[in-house]
């Protein structure tokens, strides 16, 4: 699949990479020069297109091949901004599929509501914290639920 | 009425001043604290501090009985997401969005905003008419029939120059209304009138025909090779 990422932090640039790794035709999209130089979170070796442009602008997002994408993931840490270029995804260049990042859980809930995918981290962290907190002490933190004396 | 108005900057507080003196109810969301005692001292309790973006702020502000929301900040994302909450969190019946960005009007249109209005926008439209590569201005749109009113100012290489109107070439279903001269003169052209230099031709054409009736007014008489 072609797949243009918008926002390449910390999230972006794993999802880049993993995509990458299975195979797909990745570009990423970032407002600043230095999400790409050397203090940037993608690894050395990604081979996919890395683009200085704004995935909120028509001629930018032209330019990173959305009239032929095949998927389009907003991942920026605005959540306007990911729903605003999600939503231009959709409607203007009629990308197939569209998954976007939603912080806050009452505009990933409407934004949800409108048809697109949206993917909110802060609930999912919070149970995740939750979790954590309510499992047993044990000498080893656990990476992940571990079984009780069951 | 009750307007919403989200963004305290300039735009938001002579919108939210001017709702008020015409008897609107009017409430400005703003999210810097120090902006938000800037307005209220000067135009009283109107204003509650908050982002505009969160559903929990515009319920608080009574968005479920506003008339009108209005997002007026320097962010196209943000104002599109103020409406977008507005409208289909709350019912709002009405949103009109600022864009900044003139480019982002087609797509706010698009994607279900009732209203935008773009500074850029009016001010490029403005320019537009001042310019000389634009020497065909569009006046209005006439009501069916795809007919459209122009303006022209004829150059001074324009071939027409010194010849009386019945020798051009005029595109098809295209009319001469108006002629204004150089010294502010309007005329009502017959065949015989003569254009001259500076001239501003207000005309009546297709939509089609417009590129055609253009290069009949402006362009030079074509080169000849000796």
């Amino acid at each position: 699949m072609k797949i243009i990422i918008m926002g390449c932090g910390r999230r972006g640039a794993q999802l880049a990479y993993m995509l990458q790794q299975d195979g797909h035709e990745v570009t990423v999209l970032d407002r600043s020069e230095e999400a790409f130089d050397t203090e940037g979170y993608l690894p050395d070796d990604f081979t996919g297109t890395k683009m200085i442009g704004n995935g909120m602008d028509l001629d930018d997002l032209r330019r990173a091949g959305a009239e032929h994408a095949d998927a389009f993931i907003s991942a920026t840490r605005g959540d306007n901004r990911n729903v605003m270029a999600a939503q231009i995804a959709r409607h203007v260049f009629g990308i197939p599929r569209i998954v976007t990042l939603v912080h806050d859980p009452m505009r990933a809930e409407i934004y949800h509501s409108l048809g697109l995918r949206t993917v909110s981290p802060t609930r999912v962290v919070a149970e995740l914290l939750k979790e954590a907190l309510e499992a047993p002490e044990e000498d080893d933190p656990p990476s992940s639920a571990a079984a009780p004396e069951d | 009425m009750y307007i919403i108005v989200v963004g305290g900057g300039k735009v938001g507080y002579y919108l939210a001043k001017e709702l008020v003196e015409s008897e609107h109810e009017a409430l400005i969301i703003e999210l810097d604290p120090a902006r938000c005692a800037e307005i209220t001292e000067d135009l009283g309790d109107i204003v509650m501090r908050g982002d505009g973006c969160e559903a929990s702020t515009l319920e608080r502000a009574g968005a479920g009985r506003a008339d009108i929301v209005m997002a007026v900040t320097g962010d196209d994302e943000d104002n599109l997401v103020v409406c977008q909450v507005a409208k289909h969190k709350f019912d709002v019946p009405r949103t009109i969005a600022r864009i900044n960005n003139p480019k982002n009007e087609a797509v706010f249109t698009t994607l279900g905003i009732d209203t935008t209005v773009s500074a850029t926008g009016a001010i490029m439209a403005q320019i537009e008419q001042e310019l000389p590569t634009h020497p065909l201005i569009s006046l209005l749109t006439l009501k069916g029939g795809g007919l459209e009113m122009v303006e022209v100012k004829i150059p001074a290489s324009a071939a027409i120059v010194g010849k009386p109107i019945k020798e051009m070439l005029l595109p098809h279903q295209s009319l001469i209304s108006l002629i204004v001269d150089s010294a502010g003169q309007p005329r009502v052209p017959t065949a015989d009138t003569v254009l001259h230099e500076g001239d501003e031709v207000v005309a009546v054409t297709m939509k089609e025909s417009e590129e055609a009736l253009r290069a009949a007014l402006t362009e030079p008489p074509p080169e000849r090779s000796l």
